[in-house]
């Protein structure tokens, strides 16, 4: 059976088993823009680059929760850390532990019921009317008592960093969901990462949406290091309704397709946004990075930076929008993408994209793809270093832009030396 | 005593007065010449074609190219994938072919109806004047047919073939067959395909190995009759180590409906030649609440099959109430090098989706591209444009800018380039910037006692330099007077 009938099944099945749910007639509707959007091909635009459709011939399972002891796949410093941990999709209220007790974490189906009623139903899904796909369709009609809403009530500062982790098990589609709400004032370091148990083919299509209320502040972090049998899409869709602060870094080092959507809504004037990301993609990995930052309102800054090494057959995809609506007057949008090809098989696509209709703006977007920089080389070798340590070192600096953009000082120095082993370089 | 103060002559401008006063500009080409035409009825269907062929007096191997066309466009579907909106074109409500009527084939340019010459004197552009005193020479195509070319003889000297693309058609089927549809297949997309079912006519251009085109050639464009449809088809081949620069202008009366202009322009630079292709489209662009104008959807591309040749594509877009045009360069031969430089003006309600695609095949292929939009009024802006470097391309270079520049807060600029490389010895360079008029540059300047008007003109001039720089002496006077009525003083 292929998995599109396997998955229609699946579907009538949650509906009828979970009739009576707040979920059911939003699982409803977006199984029917599943149905008409289906699976998309490189003829849609937002997929150009990027193959997803065999996955869906494959025979994967919709996961459920296992109970499996996830301490090999830990960041460091999650001793005091908040973990929410995700299996197959589905949360786990036993593997996880909320340390702060500013951090509400429910069910989604819970807080649709309670007082978070308002706030739940208002965000639940807005990312719909940016992603119109197949895809993330798919994960809103999967959304079961296993999809989480966590809150920051207003004022509070998250004590503790919140670990995220999406961890799959056997040849599964995993379709993890969580909504976070940020109350006024309230603060909230996320890191989330993805890991696989099994060497078996996974594909887990996540989303998380972010609601940044007036002067919240949000440290977002992602990293993707996985083996090649597993595959991601992944959307972390941000809406800042009020004047507010974001700062996102992704760092994908590894996978099959590795695919991030990356929106920020800017809803309120004098929003700022900072997007990092590094991908550094190896063997036959794809990298996707698709972003958007779109300007409702007038005097929001954002600026974006994405650097790309590419490595043995691996391919870098960046897609880049920038979105002035008419009366976000004064905005200013800053976008970069860089790349390294590392070898003659490696490719990049990059397209950085503006779309303006405001005059009062200033807007730019700069791109470049080449190899690395054959006078720093030689400088370096001039003074005795070797011609390899001179290569790692120079692409540790490349990437070094973007780590220092990591705040927390564990993670940052956890991913510095996923890509320092990857070079074979010794940080000194 | 007391003094009045005199009041000054005229009103200081503020900014809203300029942008009404660019906005009111009128387009000055929008007369209808009265002439007769020979016209094939309305509609679009095989006999049509074979009326068009029937009456171009062509071979049969030049229907079957275009039937074939036909069948093929039937099966095709308008692309959407544009950033720009319109009605659908009932493309059976148009007229492909519009001939003005003479009752004889001219045998020399004092032959042709005086009517039409007036037509092109009142474009500046007066057949004979060109012929004694400028040198260029020009080849003008009314609504579909080419009337006149002149400088033939001159040409013909050098070996050089300078004619109508039907002419060529009889006179030269073997260079046609050898490479019409050669760099833009009929297959390529849905309107070259329709252009290749009912071209009526274009232009031809052959210059053989090691000649050096003496002089500028040229072509003027314009639709006349009502409800007619322009098709035209360029060819230029530059054989080795030739050279030749090439310019194209447009115009056409002022109506209230659209016209469809879907031409197909084919460039072939063999080893070491080079092709210098420019263009001033001033098509109507419709009246200040978006009626009418003309729907420019056209396919151009160029192709550097021989080592060391070069092709450049200079254009200004100020007209047409669509364009939809991406001038390209097949980077083929090793050492090759593609240019393309633009300058887009849109005003009220236009749209033009532009840009350009450089392939890069060979090794040591450069390119280059200046893309400069200007928006102002209701108008949209779109650079499109992609660089694509092979795997077999080693040592390929691009470097590509594309600036916009937004007059006013109702119009919209955007910029979609994409960017594919393939191999790791290939630099490829993007930067873009979309702003508006710097108040600091504008006080500069009124400081200086420059008027706003004269400032902004003056700054506009600047942000267009790098690509009117480009253009050959003849056009580059007419595009700098073009972007002044265009766009004189829409800022503050």
């Amino acid at each position: 059976m292929d998995t599109t009938t396997y998955i229609k099944e699946q579907f009538d099945q949650l509906q009828s088993a979970d009739s009576g749910s707040q979920l059911s007639a939003k699982r409803q509707d977006a199984f029917t823009a599943f149905s008409n959007w289906g699976i998309p091909t490189t003829r849609h635009e937002e997929w150009k680059y990027t193959r997803i459709g065999s996955f869906f011939n494959k025979s994967f399972e919709i996961g459920a929760s296992k109970s499996i002891s996830i301490d090999a796949y830990r960041l460091p410093g999650h001793e005091t850390a908040n973990e929410l941990v995700f299996i197959n999709g589905q949360y786990s209220a036993e593997l996880s532990s909320i340390r702060s007790k500013e951090l509400t974490v429910i069910s989604l189906e819970e807080a649709l019921q309670n007082e978070y009623a308002d706030i739940a139903n208002k965000h639940f899904n807005h990312s719909a009317s940016y992603l119109k796909d197949g895809i993330n369709a798919l994960n809103t009609a999967f959304v079961t008592k296993g999809a989480v809403f966590a809150a920051v009530k207003k004022g509070k500062i998250v004590s503790h960093p919140v670990y995220i982790y999406n961890i799959t098990d056997g040849q599964v589609l995993a379709l993890p969901r969580t909504l976070v709400h940020l109350g006024e004032n309230a603060q909230i370091q996320i890191v989330e990462t993805f890991a696989s148990v099994s060497k078996s083919e996974s594909l887990t299509n996540q989303v998380m949406e972010i609601v940044v209320e007036k002067d919240a502040i949000l440290e977002y972090c992602k990293i993707q290091n996985e083996n090649e049998h597993a595959n991601q899409v992944s959307t972390t869709h941000i809406r800042q309704t009020g004047k507010s602060l974001v700062n996102a870094v992704t760092i994908s080092l590894n996978g099959g397709i590795v695919r991030n959507n990356t929106n920020v809504v800017m809803e309120a004037s004098y929003c700022e946004a900072h997007l990092y990301g590094l991908y550094f993609p190896k063997g036959n990995t794809l990298i996707d990075n698709h972003t958007v930052v779109d300007n409702v309102e007038p005097h929001c800054f954002s600026n974006e930076l994405y650097k790309g090494m590419l490595d043995e057959n691996g391919t870098g995809v960046f897609n880049g929008k920038i979105f002035v609506r008419q009366p976000a007057q004064k905005t200013n949008a800053f976008q970069s993408n860089k790349n390294v090809l590392l070898s003659d098989a490696a490719s990049v696509n990059t397209k950085p994209q503006l779309e303006i209709f405001a005059d009062d703006v200033k807007c730019s977007h700069g791109c470049t793809v080449g190899k690395l920089d054959e006078e720093g080389l030689f400088y370096l070798q001039s003074r005795g270093v070797p011609e390899k340590t001179a290569k790692a070192m120079l692409l540790h600096g490349f990437a070094g832009d973007i780590l220092e953009k990591i705040k927390l000082a564990p993670i940052r120095a956890y991913v510095d030396q996923l890509i320092a082993d990857r070079l074979e370089f010794e940080i000194a | 005593m007391k003094t009045e103060i005199e009041k000054p002559a005229r009103p200081i401008h503020d900014s809203e007065d300029y942008l009404e006063q660019a906005i009111q500009a009128e387009y000055k080409y929008g007369f209808v010449t009265n002439i007769e035409a020979d016209e094939a009825p309305k509609g679009l269907n095989e006999n049509i074609i074979r009326f068009i062929s029937e009456k171009k007096n062509e071979p049969a191997w030049m229907l079957d190219w275009r039937l074939k066309a036909f069948t093929h466009w039937q099966k095709m579907k308008e692309p959407a994938w544009a950033n720009i909106q319109y009605d659908p074109i009932d493309y059976q409500d148009i007229k492909y072919y519009s001939a003005p009527k003479q009752k004889v084939k001219p045998k020399s340019l004092d032959e042709i109806d005086p009517e039409l010459r007036r037509t092109f004197e009142k474009l500046g552009i007066s057949l004979d004047e060109q012929k004694r005193l400028s040198g260029v020479a020009v080849d003008a195509v009314v609504d579909s047919v080419s009337i006149g070319t002149t400088f033939k003889a001159q040409l013909a000297e050098l070996g050089i073939i300078f004619c109508s693309i039907s002419e060529a058609i009889q006179e030269h089927p073997e260079l046609i067959k050898e490479y019409l549809s050669s760099v833009v297949p009929i297959t390529d997309n849905y309107f070259s395909a329709l252009n290749a079912a009912v071209f009526t006519d274009g232009s031809f251009v052959y210059i053989p190995k090691g000649v050096r085109c003496p002089m500028e050639l040229s072509t003027y464009f314009r639709i006349n009759a009502e409800n007619t449809g322009q098709f035209e088809r360029t060819l230029i081949i530059a054989d080795e180590g030739s050279y030749v620069s090439y310019l194209e202008g447009c115009t056409a009366p002022m109506r209230d409906e659209n016209q469809l202009h879907a031409a197909v322009v084919e460039l072939i630079a063999m080893k070491d030649a080079e092709i210098k292709y420019s263009t001033v489209q001033n098509w109507y662009p419709g009246d200040k609440n978006g009626n009418g104008g003309i729907y420019n959807f056209v396919t151009k591309r160029g192709i550097c099959k021989g080592d060391n040749s070069k092709i450049s594509w200079t254009q200004v877009e100020t007209g047409s109430a669509i364009t939809w045009k991406y001038p390209s360069v097949i980077l083929k031969g090793d050492n090759s090098v593609g240019e393309f430089y633009s300058v887009a003006v849109t005003n009220n309600y236009q749209q033009a989706d532009t840009g350009t695609k450089m392939m890069h095949l060979g090794k040591n292929t450069k390119s280059r591209i200046v893309s400069k939009g200007i928006s102002a009024g209701f108008s949209n802006n779109s650079y499109r444009g992609l660089v694509q470097v092979n795997k077999n391309a080693t040592n390929a270079r691009n470097f590509s800018q594309c600036d916009s520049l937004l007059l006013g807060d109702k119009c919209g600029a955007h910029t979609f380039p994409y960017i594919e490389v393939k191999n790791n010895s290939s630099v490829v360079e993007h930067e873009a910037t979309t702003s508006k008029i710097g108040e600091d540059q504008l006080f500069y300047c009124n400081q200086r006692g420059m008027d706003t008007e004269t400032a902004v003109a003056l700054i506009i001039n600047g942000f267009a330099k790098e690509v009117m720089n480009q253009l050959p002496m003849e056009f580059a006077v007419e595009a700098q007077k073009l972007l002044a009525i265009s766009l004189e003083g829409s800022v503050g």
